[in-house]
Formats: structure tokens, C-alpha cells, sequence
């Protein structure tokens, strides 16, 4: 017996290694270098709290690009999961041809992440692209996409709300598995469509929608190819993300030390968030029963 | 008196069809809206790639007014030494090892995990969880100065090790979810049968796991196909480009008129991937709903 115990840790052990090497050596030598001067060079030299000080006080650069990651946070991820459940809710019904819905609204997620889609979305929101083609058609004002700050970020904010795929399709998994007969009491008791998606639909599915916030916030905090691709940071550093301002840091003026400590701040922010989201959902996640689903 | 009740219970029953057919346009008339909305992009990208560079800026329609195939002759040339061929074999020699090596190793960690007892278990199930919420950003810079002293910048390696290593951690939960929905039985029988633990996994596990091995592959073949990150800063030499790079690197080098070449390319680049799906497309909505997934 004490061989199999140590044959399952055998078969662990490209696990073991990768895990100490690629993710936790590197996860607490960044947290060193982030006390450090190092441009590759020369050996890093420590320099106590200097980069987070730096940061904090006179770093305008930083302090814009924190800001608007927030901002691109907290509107991208509830604005994707609203659409995600809305779209998932009309296709949970006996509709012909809902296996065909559900594919064509998947395909974007399939290719979103690509630099193709990237240099689609520069191509139809530039000043006369598809969509100001589109608007003006119908008759309204073209919108200058990429000229103007607040609408800079919408257009990276749009991207990642067109690829709602996955998130609904997990949506709608937990939709089908909602027993039928819970409606049928609900509306012989006087209930409507919609206060039985209020009082029904939303309590069960609280479990999946706090599995997509935490993936797509922890995503959402990382978006990198979209600003990078589509907006280069501007116009004024308005799609200026943190993970652009860590790789400009990090690789293309080797401020590793300093990059690091952009990187832990980021990281710190989204710790917090996923500890907030777990310490809460104690409150607002419903699970039936004892079946954790 | 029965009557009248007979009379209302039909009036409603009707009440009820009509409603429900009333309920099934409105979706079906908002699923086409937002199905069109969402694919017109794309569709309008294939018909684009066909046109001239004037034409792209002025015709908000899909049908070329003059198809030209100069966009796909001209883009596939680049402005480089290397032609697009080039670029796309480099996809696949990062994509082929890595798809092989996540499926290996990832199947080898998960059989560990679901199906044995072994001193710090749950810690080592805990850091899985762990690195799938783990940000990358954190990692990766000493990961580069890792793969930097290995001699390992400018090769394949960086992109391939990890993953080899079951570093995909979503991979290992997604498996691990999968088999422990699977009785031992049959394992249990070809233990008594006096198979080791190998020749179980190989015969009797890895068959039964097939599905979700298909997922797994076809997964990380669409991900590392659209990988930008990785190849962007780990790769420099135009030579190895793999796709991404290589169109990123069209944008700023092609001369600001000649957008049908850079969309005729960006056409290419997304086909493997869409062939893929739309090959597998089961393989895709099953691993999503059985593992959650990102995206």
C-alpha cells in the first residue's frame, strides 16, 4: 500500500516540477524583484519599498493606467455577463434551431483572443469603417471611435462583450438544469415571467454567475492584445491597461524591478476582489440543497 | 354552469398557445438580430478580404463590387524575406509538441489525482485552483529571466516546457472533474486481473477519457493558435514568427493603403481555428459546460 501511496505522487510528478518551477519560484521572485533595482544587467539591488513609493506618489503614468483598468473592469465584466444570461435565458426554451443559435454565438469567443479580430475591430470602428458606415446609413452622426477617450475604451469593452460565448453557454447548462416544476407552482400561485425570474432564476443560478464573475474579472484584469493591437494605450493613455504599462516596463525598457511591482499591485487588486467575491458569497450564492453544482 | 367552465378552460388552453406562440417569435425575432449583429463583422471581414483597398472604405456590404484575389497574392508575399507559408508552418511547430505534451502530462496528473491516495493531496489540488485564479502577469517577468539564463529566448521552448509540465492547470481540473464522474470499477477488475497501475491507465482509462482528451486538444490548439503574449515576447527573430506576430507585424510594416492584404491575411489566420470548431464543435460546448471555462 505505502507504494501505490507513492506512485499517485509519481504521477504527479511533471506537476510538482512545473509547479515549483514556472509558478512558484516565479511567483516569489517577482515579489523580490519588486524591492529591487534590475535592468538585466547587472545584478538586482535592493531597494526597499522605492518602486511602490514611486508608484504611489509620483507616477502619473501608473495612476492613470489604474484607473482606467478599473474602469474597463467594472464596466467590461458585468456588461458581458448581463448579455451572456439574457441571450442564454431566451435560448432555454424548446425553440427549432436553438443547437444552430447556440454555435453562431459562440463562434466570436472562438476567435476573439486572435490579433485577426484585433485588426478587424481597428478596421470597422476607424473614422470611416463599418460601423460609421452603418450609422450614418441609418441616418445618425459618425462617432469618432478612436479619437475620443471614453469611446476608445468602449471599443476593447465591445470586443470582450462580443465574445460572451463561453459565459452563456455555461449560463445556459445551469438553465437547463432548473427543474421545470419550480415555474408551474410559481405561476399557479399568481407569480409572472418575470418575478419567477427574479425570485427563481437568479437565486439558483447564483453558483454559475459567481463562477463567471471571478473567471472573467481575473481575465478582464490581464486584457492585453485589444489595447495593444487596436488603440496602442491612446488616444491620451485612455486604454492604457496595467498588463501594457507592466510590458513596457518589463520588455521595453527593462525595468524589471519596477515591473514587478506594477505587476504585484495588480495582483494584490485582484486577490482582494476574488476575496471580497468569496467572503460575500456566503451571502448571495444559493446552493440547493447540499449539491454543490 | 359546467359549461361556461369548460368554455374558459378552452379560452385559456388557446390563451396559452397563442401566448407561447407569441413568446417563441419574440425570441426567434431577437436571436436573429443579435446572431446577425454579432456575425455581420466576420462575414463582412471574407467578403472585404476579396475587395480593393477603395472599395473596403466605401462598401459597407459583403459581395465585392470587383472580387480581386490581390489581397490574398500580395498579403501572402509579406514584406519580409519569409512568405506567410513560413510563418504559418512556425504556428504549427509551436502548436503540434505543445497540444501533444498537455495532453500527456495532463492526463498522467489527473489519473493522480482522481484515482489515488497520496501525502499532501489536498494541498497539491489546492495549488491547482490556485494557479488557474493565479494572474500570469505575476509570473511572467521572472519566467522570462528563467528562460533567458536557460539560453532558451529566441527558441520554441519557453512556449513548449510549461505546458508540458501540466502547466495549463485548467486542463488538469477539467480532466479531474472528468473522471471522477467515472466508476473504478473497470480499473478495480484489471487491478485483480493483476494489471499495474500503467497498463490500467493506458487501456482502460485513457479510452474512457477519449472525449475529454479530444476537448483538451482541440482547446489548447485554438489558444495557442491565437497566442499573441507569448510568441510577442519570447520570440524574436522574424524566421520563427508564428501568425500572430507575423500580422501584427504586417500592420506596421504594409504601407497605410493596402488594408485588403492585411485582411485578406487576418481571413487565413482564423480559418484553422474555425475549421477546428466547426469539425468538433461538440467536443467544444461539452468541455465548456463540464469544466467552466474561460474566454
Amino acid at each position: 500500500m505505502t507504494s501505490r501511496r507513492f506512485l499517485g505522487l509519481g504521477y504527479l510528478a511533471p506537476y510538482i516540477i512545473g509547479l515549483l518551477v514556472f509558478t512558484l519560484v516565479p511567483f516569489l521572485a517577482s515579489l523580490y524583484l519588486s524591492f529591487t533595482d534590475y535592468n538585466l544587467m547587472s545584478a538586482p539591488t535592493w531597494t526597499g519599498l522605492e518602486n511602490y513609493i514611486d508608484l504611489f506618489t509620483n507616477d502619473r503614468t501608473f495612476r492613470r493606467s489604474l484607473t482606467v483598468t478599473l474602469i474597463y473592469v467594472f464596466t467590461t465584466v458585468p456588461l458581458k455577463l448581463a448579455f451572456a444570461l439574457f441571450i442564454a435565458y431566451i435560448l432555454n426554451y424548446r425553440l427549432r434551431g436553438i443547437n444552430f443559435f447556440r454555435t453562431a454565438f459562440y463562434v466570436p469567443s472562438i476567435l476573439g483572443g486572435s490579433i485577426a479580430i484585433a485588426v478587424l475591430w481597428r478596421y470597422i470602428f476607424a473614422t470611416n469603417g463599418l460601423v460609421n458606415m452603418g450609422l450614418v446609413g441609418l441616418g445618425f452622426e459618425p462617432v469618432n471611435w478612436f479619437g475620443d477617450p471614453t469611446n476608445a475604451l468602449f471599443t476593447i469593452t465591445l470586443l470582450r462583450c462580443w465574445q460572451f460565448g463561453s459565459a452563456m453557454v455555461i449560463f445556459l447548462a445551469a438553465l437547463q438544469s432548473i427543474d421545470k416544476s419550480l415555474y408551474e407552482a410559481a405561476s399557479i400561485d399568481g407569480a409572472t415571467k418575470f418575478t419567477s425570474f427574479v425570485f427563481i432564476t437568479i437565486p439558483l443560478l447564483t453558483p454559475v454567475i459567481f463562477f463567471n464573475l471571478i473567471m472573467q474579472m481575473v481575465q478582464a484584469f490581464q486584457e492585453f492584445n485589444g489595447p495593444y493591437i487596436i488603440t496602442q494605450g491612446g488616444p491620451l493613455k485612455s486604454t492604457y491597461l496595467l498588463p501594457l504599462y507592466i510590458y513596457d516596463e518589463a520588455f521595453k525598457r527593462f525595468d524589471m524591478g519596477y515591473a514587478s511591482a506594477i505587476a504585484w499591485v495588480l495582483f494584490v487588486i485582484i486577490m482582494v476582489l476574488t476575496l471580497i467575491a468569496f467572503w460575500s458569497s456566503k451571502k448571495w450564492v444559493f446552493y440547493a440543497g447540499d449539491k454543490r453544482s | 354552469m359546467t359549461d361556461t367552465t369548460i368554455d374558459t378552460a378552452r379560452l385559456q388552453a388557446r390563451k396559452r398557445i397563442r401566448n407561447a406562440r407569441i413568446s417563441a417569435f419574440v425570441r426567434y425575432v431577437v436571436l436573429l438580430a443579435v446572431g446577425l449583429v454579432m456575425l455581420y463583422p466576420l462575414i463582412w471581414l471574407v467578403g472585404a478580404s476579396f475587395k480593393t483597398n477603395n472599395e473596403i472604405f466605401a462598401n459597407p456590404g459583403f459581395m465585392p463590387q470587383n472580387p480581386t484575389l490581390d489581397g490574398y497574392i500580395e498579403g501572402w508575399k509579406t514584406s519580409t524575406p519569409y512568405t506567410f507559408g513560413t510563418f504559418f508552418l512556425n504556428s504549427f511547430k509551436i502548436i503540434l509538441p505543445k497540444v501533444i505534451g498537455t495532453v500527456i502530462s495532463c492526463t498522467f496528473v489527473a489519473y493522480g489525482f482522481a484515482r489515488f491516495d497520496f501525502p499532501f493531496k489536498k494541498i497539491l489540488f489546492g495549488s491547482v485552483i490556485a494557479i488557474l485564479l493565479l494572474p500570469n502577469v505575476v509570473t511572467r517577468i521572472p519566467q522570462y529571466i528563467l528562460f533567458r539564463d536557460l539560453g532558451w529566448l529566441d527558441s520554441f521552448l519557453p512556449l513548449w516546457v510549461p505546458s508540458a509540465l501540466a502547466g495549463d492547470a485548467f486542463f488538469v481540473f477539467m480532466l479531474v472533474q472528468f473522471l471522477r464522474a467515472i466508476p473504478g470499477d473497470m480499473e478495480e477488475a484489471a487491478r485483480v486481473d493483476g494489471a499495474n497501475s500503467w497498463q490500467t491507465l493506458l487501456f482502460i482509462v485513457v479510452p474512457m477519457l477519449a472525449p475529454a482528451l479530444i476537448s483538451v486538444a482541440l482547446f489548447q490548439f485554438m489558444w495557442t493558435m491565437n497566442d499573441f503574449l507569448g510568441p510577442l515576447i519570447y520570440i524574436s527573430s522574424v524566421d520563427k514568427y508564428p501568425v500572430s506576430l507575423a500580422l501584427k507585424l504586417s500592420i506596421d510594416t504594409t504601407e497605410a493603403f493596402a488594408w485588403n492584404r492585411i485582411l485578406a491575411m487576418s481571413v487565413l489566420t482564423i480559418t484553422p481555428a474555425l475549421a477546428v470548431f466547426f469539425a468538433a464543435q461538440k467536443y467544444f460546448i461539452e468541455g465548456i459546460s463540464a469544466g467552466g471555462i474561460k474566454g
